[in-house]
């Protein structure tokens, strides 16, 4: 009788320590599968678009303005950087600076200041062809510059300005509209964006 | 079998063209409560493809589409 409890009790510590070996086990795969998602969260985008404004031309900015609004009613978040050409469509055309160098006078004179001043990239025709698009716009109804970047702004499209082409072509923080939440930055602040995006765009 | 629905709230859109009827229709479709209907009137062609792809991505649901004349009428839920 003794006999059948001891082997009796002899199993039931192999079958414990068989256990706490597999558990042991398990637990480990458990830690390296859940380091192995950190790791995979890490990597998944977000329903973001990060786009690169680069064109200051009339039509190239209305359509950035048209898929930015759009992304944001497809229930995406979305950020712009405007770089470039891109940059001086983002100037307010009714501040102006002074204590600019000739350098940033000129290309303060000969680039557009602000969405009202922005031509097409093909058929301008000395202004012509824009003055004329712009009347057909007006009578097909559809919105312009000046009312997209208002509609981004209510929607909370996130605007940045790279600060190198502000310091290229000598613009100032203060000769830029008022956009709530506009900034600048550098190119580290766009591929940070752009690498959490599920969608990256160059205009 | 025809779903039965209440429409809550008529969206007047015509005469919008892109990117403005999904603009609209994105932010007048939070005015009602979840599972409510609203009723989306578009001119624009787009509309045809955009309200879905758009229904489609933002979690929503269209429930109907009406063509007749100009202008397409979507019966639109609120799913999320």
């Amino acid at each position: 009788m003794s006999e059948i409890a001891q082997q009796a009790e002899e199993t039931v510590e192999n079958i414990e320590v068989n256990v706490e070996g597999n558990m042991e086990n398990i637990e480990k795969q458990l830690a390296e599968l859940k380091s192995r998602i950190e790791v995979l969260d890490k990597k998944t985008t977000e329903p973001k678009v990060s786009m690169i404004v680069f064109s200051g031309d009339l039509d190239k900015v209305l359509a950035s303005f048209i898929i930015a609004t759009g992304s944001v009613a497809m229930g995406m978040e979305v950020v712009m950087f405007f770089t470039f050409w891109g940059t001086p469509v983002l100037r307010d055309k009714n501040k102006s600076v002074g204590g600019k160098d000739i350098m940033g006078k000129m290309f303060g004179t000969m680039l557009p200041k602000g969405t009202g001043a922005v031509k097409l990239s093909q058929m301008n025709m000395g202004g012509m062809g824009t003055a004329m698009m712009k009347s057909l716009m007006k009578k097909k109804n559809v919105a312009t510059l000046e009312q997209m970047l208002e509609m981004a702004e209510e929607l909370g499209v996130k605007i940045y300005v790279c600060e190198m082409s502000m310091d290229l072509m000598g613009f100032k923080r203060e000769e830029m509209i008022d956009y709530n939440g506009l900034e600048f930055c550098g190119v580290a602040k766009f591929l940070e964006e752009a690498n959490n995006s599920r969608i990256q765009l160059f205009i | 079998m025809p779903e039965e629905f209440t429409v809550e709230k008529v969206m007047d859109l015509k005469g919008l063209p892109c990117p403005m009827p999904v603009v609209k229709v994105s932010k007048g479709i939070k005015e009602v409560e979840v599972g409510q209907v609203i009723e989306a009137h578009s001119t624009d062609p787009g509309s045809l493809t955009d309200f879905p792809a758009w229904a489609r991505t933002s979690g929503n649901e269209i429930l109907k589409t009406e063509e007749g004349g100009d202008v397409i009428k979507f019966f639109i839920k609120r799913n999320v």
